[in-house]
């Protein structure tokens, strides 16, 4: 069955290029929602439910990081899985989503192969 | 501190992961200098990105408008003749990659470190000044015919000079 999932990165560079790599990785993708920060985020999942996030760190308004804690702290979106793509590549930063229930994380430079690999596991 | 030569092996480690891995392109590097506050390009792109921690500064990428629209046809996989909006964010993004990724090594030896959110400047005919007297070191990179410069200029925050390990402080001097 397709994913609905949802793109969160400020550039659009960003989500254009993992839209893409979704498409590369063959990950069986439905509709794309994209949003430039968590506000943004939230807002697109109120209106339309999805299967996953991917979202950035670094980003004005609402970061990743708080974007992850209100997700998994919904009755609605708790199980939703996230996938963190950031440049944030310190050890620290990976605890830290991991620790907030970030389902994976691929640091910036990434490939469609790391990000498959990141799914497999969850689909 | 990070020595000059550690610097410099960073960023073009971090520079040619990058464009290999986002762009399918390879970047030579050439000789890594340091000058006090560098002019900008007079007309081009500058990108700038801050960072900040017991230790804080800029990186920036300075190209041409040719250069930055071919790195972004390589990025975007869609061709560009000119400089739009399109070519800025993704100019920005390579900006956040390359100078995040820095960040991230650097905070081994600095101490954790904060990002901003990047700044880019696009124009015809333009100088730039940082407004400090502090060394920045420039990495050149060449790839079909165009230049990347790839800048970085780090001092210890005065601010929190207690955070500031001394030996650090002592070879920063």
């Amino acid at each position: 069955m397709p994913l609905d999932v949802l793109i969160v990165d400020d550039s659009a560079a960003i989500r254009k290029i993992v839209q893409r790599m979704l498409t590369q990785a063959q990950v069986p993708v439905g509709k794309v929602l994209e949003a430039g920060d968590g506000v943004e985020a939230l807002a697109a999942l109120r209106q339309h439910p999805v299967q996953l996030v991917l979202t950035d760190i670094n980003m004005p308004n609402m970061d990743g990081l708080q974007l992850l804690g209100q997700i998994r702290g919904s009755a609605d979106w708790a199980k939703i899985p996230v996938i963190m793509i950031t440049t944030e590549g310190g050890e620290a930063k990976v605890m830290e989503a991991v620790q907030r229930g970030a389902n994976g994380y691929v640091r910036k430079p990434f490939t469609a192969d790391q990000i498959k690999q990141k799914l497999d596991g969850l689909f | 501190m990070m020595q000059f030569e550690h610097m410099v092996n960073t960023v073009t480690a971090i520079t040619q992961e990058v464009c290999q891995t986002m762009l399918g392109m390879e970047v030579e590097v050439g000789a890594a200098y340091v000058d006090r506050n560098p002019p900008g390009p007079s007309h081009g792109i500058i990108s700038l990105i801050g960072l900040a921690g017991a230790w804080m500064g800029t990186g920036s990428l300075c190209c041409s408008g040719d250069a930055a629209c071919k790195l972004s046809s390589r990025f975007l996989m869609t061709e560009f003749a000119e400089v739009n909006e399109e070519v800025l964010d993704a100019m920005a993004e390579l900006t956040n990659m390359i100078i995040g990724n820095f960040k991230t090594a650097a905070e081994e030896h600095l101490g954790p470190l904060g990002l901003s959110i990047p700044t880019v400047i696009y124009g015809m005919s333009f100088s730039a000044r940082s407004a400090g007297k502090e060394e920045w070191l420039i990495v050149p990179f060449a790839f079909e015919g165009h230049t990347l410069d790839v800048r970085l200029c780090l001092t210890p925050n005065r601010g929190l000079s207690h955070l500031v390990a001394p030996a650090a402080a002592q070879a920063a001097r």
